[in-house]
């Protein structure tokens, strides 16, 4: 199968659950963003998220999308150590116009997923996990009053600044991390030339700072005082 | 007018294929800045062939950047920290008085080491014989101006054609990639009318040989177009992308 | 090995089987009626080519097209890195897509000119009817040659010719025809027709019942010495332009399979014919390696110029002027003074002595005084800077990494240096040599260019002699080997030869001497340079052949080579190199003496004009000289091919008027 057998089927599968991710964050971010203006909207379109099979399904092919992106990452990366050799280079250094984050995406990767651990953690287990178990009839599964408060939890985790901080590093990376991934899926689908190329690269870099930002924005909020 | 400087040098030296190879630091005096880069090693050469020591090995041939066999790993760049330059055409003004230069081979698992600073970069060769190439025997062909060729294609298969396979791509590579080398072919190609018969063929052939022959995968860092000697583009490679899955798609 | 033999009993003529009729129908009519080889009898017959440039590479692939089971060697580690690729400036063809007037007698012409009258005129013409043929077969292989906005190919005009025939990739030319070589050659690898060697070097040709039958290859990874067999040998190994030591050959460029096919039996004829290319750039040191071409192609919108007085370029000598500081009434455009009709694009032969005119009578310029002016300002200002460098942006790149100044503010400078040889393998009209089964292409051979070679030819007898001439002229011989077996490795013939080779390298490893191998090429070069260079004399010439005497004792007394036979070892290849080149020396001081004339290339400074100009003799010299090895230490025998012209009335060059 050419999508596992060759390096550039391969990398399309990896552009393609990126751009998937992608669009699922610009997604993530626009709801967020709510919050900062109507809890009861923000809540509203979490509820519309809930527990209703559309929502799961949706929930298990983006997961499918972070484990395939992750699973492949984690392939070729083995792969390139291989094709590097057993003996590196005394002295290297990049030449100038080499992004940093595109030489490290997979740290970068890593720092996400760890985060994105804590992240599921502090609002998935709490909100949709809690609906989820309800309906198949476990009770004792956590407060589902609460599960449908997403603001409540929003505003629970973002009144500690510690947590603000921790998102911010998180979202920092994670800006790293698109700025490269973002024009380098398209540059893998074959979607740029000489003309589009430096185009393309900075509609990236606008891209993933308009997500970012949308992220940002709440433990930015929260840090300097307000609340919702 | 002429200077010179000292340098140290750190350079490896390995015996053969299997030997386990060191560096080796020596000190060079009075090298003239207007020396190339080539000519301050064969200045050490002879001295140490004056000291009755073997010569360090080292690739070149041309020596004015176009043959592409010289291939040096210097001070961590391939070719020296100059950009659209190969060794040979780097010169020792662009040194300082007094510096440290570490020189290495290529080091990918695609191109062992030979000896010293020289490696094996057949694999290049081989990606090319598996379809770099326009299926057509000598004679028989249609007259040069049979087929206008648009000016910009011409000139934009030219850049990628002006690729001279010296393996600064992959060497560099920090995914041990030869995608930019083989891009540049594919692309070239595909930009002809010439070669377009037979680009999704080609495309695909040179890909899988690519792969076969151990080199690593395509993370876009462009590492690769930043140290060509020959300032090809990665928009090469959006091409070879291009035409690989849009071939694979119609498969 | 030839028998010494007495130079008396032997006819010294030699007949270079040109096929009879009229100029113009004799390719047409050889190639209607020679021999061919079946296919099913194609298979069964090997074949050895020697080198990768665009003449090897060309012919391996052509061969392995046609069905014949090709060998085929190159000494750097790939194919595509052999020397035709340094070639920068285009490739000639009478294809008249300009209607300026060009075609295939034109083209012949002005080669037979170019080469002063010394050129096999039906090699010549043949040479001429191909060049198109090279065109259309380098395209259909997706060679990007420059083009027109309207999509058709471009021309730009060269030295020697008043039409624009030179077809041209950027400064690259070599380098994309080659690849288009390589691809085709690569094609025939991946489809297992053609073996490639890389990284080997040939030290001997193998002659068995007096035909050649193989080759003797060192693998220069791992030092072993190995047997090949073949039906039939093809060299196409270049030029032996590095005996001068500096030159604008690759380092590895050598004539040591001329010189192995030289002591076969092959002749090796006017060794005389060196060319100085003009457009160089300076000497600057005593660690130097080698030297760097610019293209001629500069010359059609740069122009030469030395100040026009004595106080003005010592000034500049001293560093106390610059170039851009002399006014236009100030300055000698000496190629436009000189030669009103050409100007600057006169050959190259005719514009590297005007340079060394110049500088040899005080008025060159560079802190050594041996650089002239190439200057772009007019062009610029007229063209403006963006046409300049999208003709010839690579080139000023170069010259500004090497030199460290910006061509297009101040004027380049440049000096002529050696740069191709017209003399080589004597090849008849089927570019065979006088060993039979041994044939020689490119510039190995001396065929095409007579006494002098003009600008983007080079590529175009590479290229003809590979694709469209060998391949045909080869079944002429192979069609009677049809019932050779392939022969074993191991008949004595190859084993006398292999031991032979392993002799001479035990040999330089056991001197042990004190001296470098580079120090002594370099002693040879500057012998070379000072006496067999641009301008030669009796007396000089002389001098020469005394002096590389010497220079060969010291050679093979005093050359220090350290490390072993089995294993890499650059030292050796080289001293292997260097004995050869030692030999070329003298062969070609010794052509030059004997050749008491001057002959495009050859300029012998007792033959003159009284305003400077090459002065043939016709008289006695339209013949190319062969010389036929006579054994080790004895003098050579000189054999001559008459070279009559049946179409061509001889004339004195003129690029005056």
């Amino acid at each position: 199968m050419w999508l596992i057998d060759s390096s550039i089927g391969r990398k399309l599968i990896m552009s393609i659950t990126g751009i998937f991710l992608v669009l699922f964050l610009i997604f993530h971010g626009t709801m967020n963003f709510v919050v900062l203006f109507s809890a009861e909207a923000y809540n509203a379109i979490a509820g519309f998220l809930g527990a209703n099979w559309y929502a799961l399904i949706g929930t298990k092919i983006l997961a499918l999308g972070f484990v395939v992106h992750i699973l492949y990452a984690l392939y070729l990366t083995f792969q390139n150590q291989k094709a590097r050799g057993s003996k590196s280079y005394a002295v290297k250094n990049n030449q100038k116009g080499v992004e940093w984050a595109s030489q490290n995406m997979l740290v970068l990767g890593i720092i996400i997923l760890g985060f994105m651990g804590l992240h599921l953690f502090q609002f998935w287990s709490k909100m949709q996990l809690v609906e989820i178990s309800h309906k198949l009839g476990c009770e004792n599964a956590g407060n589902l009053e609460l599960a449908k408060d997403g603001a409540y939890w929003v505003r629970h985790y973002f009144e500690n600044p510690y947590y603000s901080v921790l998102y911010i590093i998180w979202l920092t990376a994670l800006w790293f991390h698109l700025t490269h991934g973002v024009w380098s899926a398209l540059q893998t689908i074959g979607a740029s030339n000489n003309i589009w190329l430096p185009r393309i690269k900075v509609i990236s870099n606008i891209l993933a700072t308009i997500i970012i930002l949308m992220f940002i924005s709440i433990p930015v909020y929260f840090l300097l005082g307000f609340s919702i | 007018m002429e200077k010179t400087i000292n340098i140290t040098l750190k350079i490896w030296r390995q015996a053969g294929p299997k030997a386990k190879g060191e560096f080796v630091t020596y000190k060079l005096d009075n090298v003239s800045t207007d020396s190339s880069f080539l000519e301050m090693l064969d200045v050490l050469n002879e001295k140490l062939i004056s000291e009755r020591k073997e010569p360090i090995v080292f690739d070149h041939d041309c020596r004015e950047g176009i043959c592409g066999m010289c291939s040096l790993f210097i001070n961590g760049h391939p070719h020296g920290l100059d950009a659209g330059t190969t060794t040979c055409q780097l010169h020792m003004r662009r040194f300082k008085d007094g510096e440290t230069i570490t020189i290495e081979p290529w080091r990918s698992k695609a191109f062992p080491v030979l000896k010293d600073l020289r490696v094996d970069r057949n694999a290049f060769d081989k990606i090319i014989q598996a379809g770099g190439y326009v299926s057509v025997n000598t004679g028989g062909v249609p007259d040069g101006n049979a087929i206008p060729i648009s000016k910009i294609a011409a000139d934009e298969a030219m850049d990628a054609a002006s690729c001279i396979g010296c393996g600064a791509c992959a060497a560099t590579c920090k995914n041990g990639s030869a995608m930019l080398f083989v891009a540049a072919k594919v692309s070239q190609l595909a930009l002809l009318p010439q070669g377009r018969v037979e680009a999704a063929a080609r495309a695909k052939a040179m890909v899988a040989k690519m792969d076969e022959l151990g080199f690593g995968n395509c993370t876009n860092t462009g590492a690769c177009e930043a140290e060509c000697p020959k300032n090809v583009s990665i928009s090469h490679i959006a091409r070879l992308n291009r035409e690989f899955l849009s071939a694979k798609f119609k498969d | 090995m030839a028998k010494k033999q007495d130079s008396a009993s032997v006819d010294t003529t030699i007949d270079a089987k040109v096929p009879a009729g009229p100029l113009a129908e004799k390719w047409s009519n050889y190639k209607a009626h020679q021999k061919l080889v079946n296919p099913a009898n194609k298979r069964r017959l090997d074949v050895i080519v020697v080198g990768t440039g665009l003449a090897g590479a060309s012919a391996a692939a052509s061969l392995a097209e046609l069905g014949f089971n090709v060998l085929n060697f190159c000494i750097q580690d790939s194919p595509r890195r052999a020397h035709s690729i340094a070639a920068q400036g285009g490739i000639n063809a009478a294809k008249n897509y300009k209607n300026d007037g060009d075609s295939v007698y034109r083209l012949f012409y002005d080669t037979i000119k170019g080469g002063d009258y010394r050129a096999r005129e039906a090699n010549v013409y043949r040479l001429a009817e191909v060049s198109n043929n090279i065109i259309d077969q380098c395209v259909a292989q997706g060679v990007p040659f420059a083009r027109e906005y309207g999509g058709l190919l471009d021309n730009r005009s060269f030295g020697g010719a008043q039409v624009s025939r030179t077809f041209y990739a950027k400064g690259q030319t070599g380098q994309q025809l080659l690849l288009g070589a390589y691809s085709a050659l690569s094609r025939q690898v991946g489809k297992g027709a053609v073996k490639l060697y890389s990284r080997y070097e040939m030290l001997d040709v193998v002659i068995i019942e007096g035909r050649a039958r193989g080759i003797i290859a060192r693998n220069l990874t791992t030092g072993k010495i190995e047997r090949f067999f073949a039906h039939a040998v093809v060299v196409g190994t270049g030029g032996y332009g590095n005996a001068f030591f500096l030159s604008t050959n690759a380092m590895t460029s050598n004539g040591s399979a001329a010189v192995q096919m030289y002591k076969k039996g092959a002749y090796f004829a006017n060794p005389a014919y060196a060319q100085i290319h003009p457009t160089c750039i300076p000497v600057h040191g005593d660690f130097q390696s080698k030297l760097t071409l610019m293209s001629e192609s500069l010359r059609n919108d740069g122009r030469i110029w030395v100040p026009k007085r004595k106080e003005d370029a010592e000034a500049i000598r001293a560093g106390k002027l610059k170039a851009t500081d002399l006014k236009e009434e100030d300055r000698d455009y000496y190629l436009e003074r000189r030669y009103p009709a050409f100007g600057n694009l006169v050959p190259r032969d005719v514009a590297s002595r005007a340079a060394k005119e110049r500088c040899d009578a005080g008025f060159g310029v560079g802190n050594t005084g041996l650089a002239v002016y190439l200057d772009f300002s007019d062009s610029i200002n007229r063209l403006g800077e963006d046409v300049i460098r999208a003709r010839y942006g690579n080139l000023f790149q170069m010259y500004e990494k090497i030199v460290d100044e910006n061509p297009y503010k101040t004027p380049m400078m440049i000096y002529p240096a050696i740069h191709y040889v017209m003399g080589g393998i004597w090849v008849d009209y089927e570019l065979q040599t006088s060993v039979k089964g041994l044939f020689c292409i490119g510039e190995a051979n001396f065929s095409d260019h007579g006494a002098n070679r003009l600008g983007a030819s080079a590529l175009m007898q590479g290229l003809a002699d590979g694709y469209f001439v060998l391949p045909y002229t080869i079944q002429n011989y192979l069609a009677d080997q049809i019932q050779v077996p392939r022969l074993s490795v191991d008949l004595p013939e190859f084993a006398e030869a292999e031991k032979a080779v392993n002799e001479k390298i035990e040999k330089i490893l056991k001197i042990q001497g004190n001296k470098s191998v580079d120090t002594i090429h370099r002693e040879l070069g500057l012998v070379m340079w000072d006496f067999v260079g641009m301008a030669r004399n009796k007396a000089g010439l002389e001098e020469a052949l005394t002096k590389i005497k010497n220079i060969r004792k010291e050679f093979w007394t005093n050359v220090f080579v350290p490390g072993v036979n089995a294993d890499t070892n650059i030292e050796l290849e080289k001293a292997l190199r260097l004995a050869d080149f030692i030999e070329i020396g003298e062969l070609m001081a010794r052509d030059a003496l004997m050749r008491e004339e001057s002959c495009g290339g050859h300029f012998r400074e007792e033959y003159q004009t009284p305003d400077g100009e090459a002065l043939r003799n016709d008289e006695e010299f339209s013949f190319a000289s062969c010389w036929k090895f006579n054994g080790e230490g004895e003098d050579p025998i000189l054999l001559k091919e008459p070279l009559e012209y049946e179409f061509i009335k001889r004339q004195q060059r003129n690029y005056k008027a």
